[in-house]
């Protein structure tokens, strides 16, 4: 079963052998990690938004990796188009509203759990009678789902109608609490400023280690990155473990996978109701970080830019899912200098993605290698049909 | 309940103009999914350019100054519309397919990529229409053309108010002659569509790219042309119903398709996409579905209304009411 020609997989191993020792790749990935922590801090030229709080775009980046890493699991590993996962993110949204301010008054980490559970149902409830639906059906069914989510929030009084919910508390900081005036937290983290080379530590600019205030995004940033890195550890696992190998099978050829003794039907449900969970999570800490949210936070078309990020990214990636996640997210933000035309950029930019790179930015391995095999095929073929 | 049963008429029939309207865009859909089988979301723009179209039709002729008008005054001014909204909306379908499907299409590209393609073309389109002064003022003509560019994010109103006049009585509602026309043309346009497709050399290219587009092209269809041509054919209605849109509602903006857009995609699925006349049929019930859920549970609802019952039939009916694909229909 060796699909991949021998020449390329001679590169390959060779490649990986390079790599093939531990303590090098647990040392690269512990420096990978640090350095997402602290990249807010770190202001690279370039790259840092220069129109908008480079925080605040970072947590919207990460966010939105977040909502794509679980959204991938949804579309990329099971296969099921789903264009309504912004219902998910508010239902996440509110959950956290209700529990910790409109109407109890529960502190944020008791009702983040509980958000994504009740997302989660929400993903079973509505995957339980829809799944059944076939293909293009089903991207409809759903964003009506998501469309009728957000019409119910706007007419239920218990949810505060139109006019949303305010004041949601932030998550508790650890260390001095914050006054006016006073950051609190436990210390200070200097900014680096690269405009007065070579003395860059800029003490005058500095983020207070888990104080969440509406002042600095930067704190609510290490809280969703650390939720991203542990979504991403939980989706390695699964995608590869047994339930991974059957969404595979499920998404190639459902049929051949029920045959094979696959229960597809409730193998799908897993992954919308996983795929629900974390959208419920992200949504969680989008209510925290903004303490205000309302229906006309939860438009369709989110959830078109979250199927974007995901297809954008490479379906079925999860590093993919990510890259997409933080492309889609990013993008309008660096280009906010256009004003006006940076949305006619962006849809152009989708367009010109799509047409560059049909597999997405990280096609998964799985359809590399699938081409692999397609061209080999049609290679022997070509010389039947020479014969 | 009370409200529905004493306007019942009223309702109903306003229904059936709205979703005539849902019939004519939901055509667009079906027809693109059917040949491609490809969710067309770019559509709801090409609909959109069609509704500004009209407007400036009006504006051309008549000035910017509202005015109001009976329909049989309005009609020449109308029909001319009518005509160049649906060449500009077909126009804009055929840049559509140019542009973000054809090299997607030639490489044999995922079905998904193409519908982010599709996704980043209408928001271009969309923003395009709302940037319509900056494009204007590269050429110098934003002072000149004014009346067509100025405020381009606002609503923009057709300048003529189309009075309806009273035809003839329903129950207690008294039909207009504006009712009437929106939908008697929108089925016509259905009928000859439908004509078109079933009886045509040309409506035959297209049912045999639906129905197997490796043997349609081994019998020497240019399905590049078909697709073309399906396009087209989806923008010219768009075309139609902007024009019984504007006629109807009289306002547009640069972001008035997107709703509709959905409304019309959801009356597609639940008709069975594919199918034409599953188009119509889907959209008359969910414009009548809308007005009567809305007079019962309150106006607030009058869109969810509509996604409960398009999840209630598909869960019944899984491939729409009617379900038959494009390429299935017989001559």
């Amino acid at each position: 079963m060796n699909l991949v020609p021998a020449p390329v997989a001679a590169t390959f191993s060779r490649i990986g052998a390079r790599f093939d020792n531990r303590p090098a790749k647990i040392t690269l990935a512990v420096l990978g990690v640090l350095f997402v922590y602290a990249l807010p801090l770190l202001n690279i030229p370039l790259l840092t938004t220069p129109d908008s709080d480079f925080g605040g775009v970072l947590f919207s980046v990460a966010a939105y990796a977040l909502i794509a890493v679980g959204l991938n699991i949804v579309i990329g590993y099971a296969g099921l188009l789903d264009l309504g996962y912004v219902g998910f993110y508010a239902t996440g949204a509110y959950t956290v509203g209700v529990l910790t301010q409109y109407h109890w008054h529960w502190p944020f980490f008791l009702a983040l759990p509980v958000a994504i559970v009740v997302t989660m149902i929400a993903g079973v409830m509505l995957g339980a009678p829809t799944l059944r639906v076939r293909g293009d059906y089903l991207a409809i069914v759903t964003m009506g789902f998501g469309e009728i989510i957000r019409l119910v929030i706007t007419n239920t009084e218990w949810l505060g109608k139109s006019g949303g919910i305010a004041k949601i508390p932030m998550p508790p900081t650890i260390g001095t609490p914050p006054q006016p005036g006073e950051p609190g937290g436990l210390f200070g983290i200097p900014h680096i400023s690269w405009s007065t080379f070579p003395n860059v530590v800029d003490v005058g600019h500095e983020t207070h280690f888990l104080s969440f205030t509406v002042l600095d995004a930067i704190p609510f940033y290490w809280l969703i990155v650390t939720a991203l890195l542990l979504v991403l550890l939980g989706d390695k696992l699964l995608k590869d473990s047994r339930v991974g190998r059957a969404w595979e099978a499920t998404r190639e050829d459902e049929d051949v996978a029920e045959i094979m003794g696959v229960p597809t039907f409730r193998y799908k449900l897993l992954a919308f109701a996983l795929g629900a969970g974390i959208g419920g999570l992200s949504g969680a800490m989008f209510a925290t970080r903004q303490t205000f949210i309302q229906p006309a936070s939860f438009a369709l078309l989110l959830s078109m830019l979250f199927v974007a990020s995901v297809i954008v990214g490479g379906a079925g990636n999860r590093w993919g899912a990510v890259a997409g996640g933080a492309v889609v997210a990013y993008l309008p933000e660096r280009f906010r200098g256009f004003t006006e035309w940076r949305m006619l950029v962006f849809g152009i930019a989708l367009i010109v993605l799509a047409t560059w790179r049909p597999e997405g930015l990280f096609p998964p391995r799985r359809t590399r290698r699938a081409k692999a095999a397609e061209a080999e095929i049609e290679e022997l073929e070509g010389d039947a049909a020479n014969v | 309940m009370e409200f529905l049963l004493h306007h019942f008429f009223e309702l109903t029939i306003s229904g059936l103009a709205l979703g005539s309207i849902y019939a004519l865009v939901a055509l667009g859909y079906t027809l693109v999914y059917g040949v491609l089988q490809l969710i067309n979301f770019a559509h709801s723009e090409v609909f959109m350019y069609g509704t500004f179209a009209v407007a400036w039709v009006f504006v051309f002729i008549g000035g910017k100054e509202s005015s109001s008008s009976g329909l049989m005054a309005a009609l020449p001014t109308l029909l001319l519309a009518l005509v160049v909204a649906m060449l500009v909306s077909g126009g804009v379908a055929l840049a559509l397919e140019r542009i973000a499907y054809r090299s997607l299409m030639k490489r044999n590209a995922p079905k998904l990529i193409a519908l982010i393609s599709a996704i980043g073309a209408s928001f271009a389109l969309s923003e395009a229409m709302g940037l319509r002064d900056k494009f204007a003022g590269w050429f110098g003509l934003d002072d000149n053309l004014a009346n067509y560019v100025s405020k381009p994010r606002d609503i923009y109103t057709l300048p003529v108010t189309v009075n309806p006049h009273g035809l003839f009585t329903l129950g207690d509602y008294r039909v207009t002659d504006v009712d009437v026309l929106v939908i008697v043309s929108a089925l016509l346009m259905m009928v000859g569509l439908d004509q078109f497709i079933r009886r045509t050399r040309f409506g035959r290219g297209i049912r045999a790219v639906a129905q197997d587009p490796e043997s349609a092209m081994l019998m020497g269809v240019n399905s590049t042309r078909v697709v073309q041509l399906t396009f087209f054919v989806g923008g010219l209605m768009a075309g139609a119903a902007a024009t019984l849109y504007m006629l109807n509602i009289g306002f547009t903006r640069q972001d008035a398709g997107f709703l509709l857009g959905v409304k019309a995609f959801t009356a597609a699925v639940m008709g069975g996409i594919g199918n034409l006349r599953g188009a119509l049929l889907g959209g008359l019930v969910l414009g009548v579905a809308e007005n009567w859920g809305a007079a019962v549970l309150g106006t607030g609802w009058h869109d969810v209304v509509a996604f409960v019952l398009l999840i209630l039939i598909l869960l019944f009916r899984p491939s729409g009411l009617l379900g038959d694909a494009l390429g299935k229909a017989r001559a």
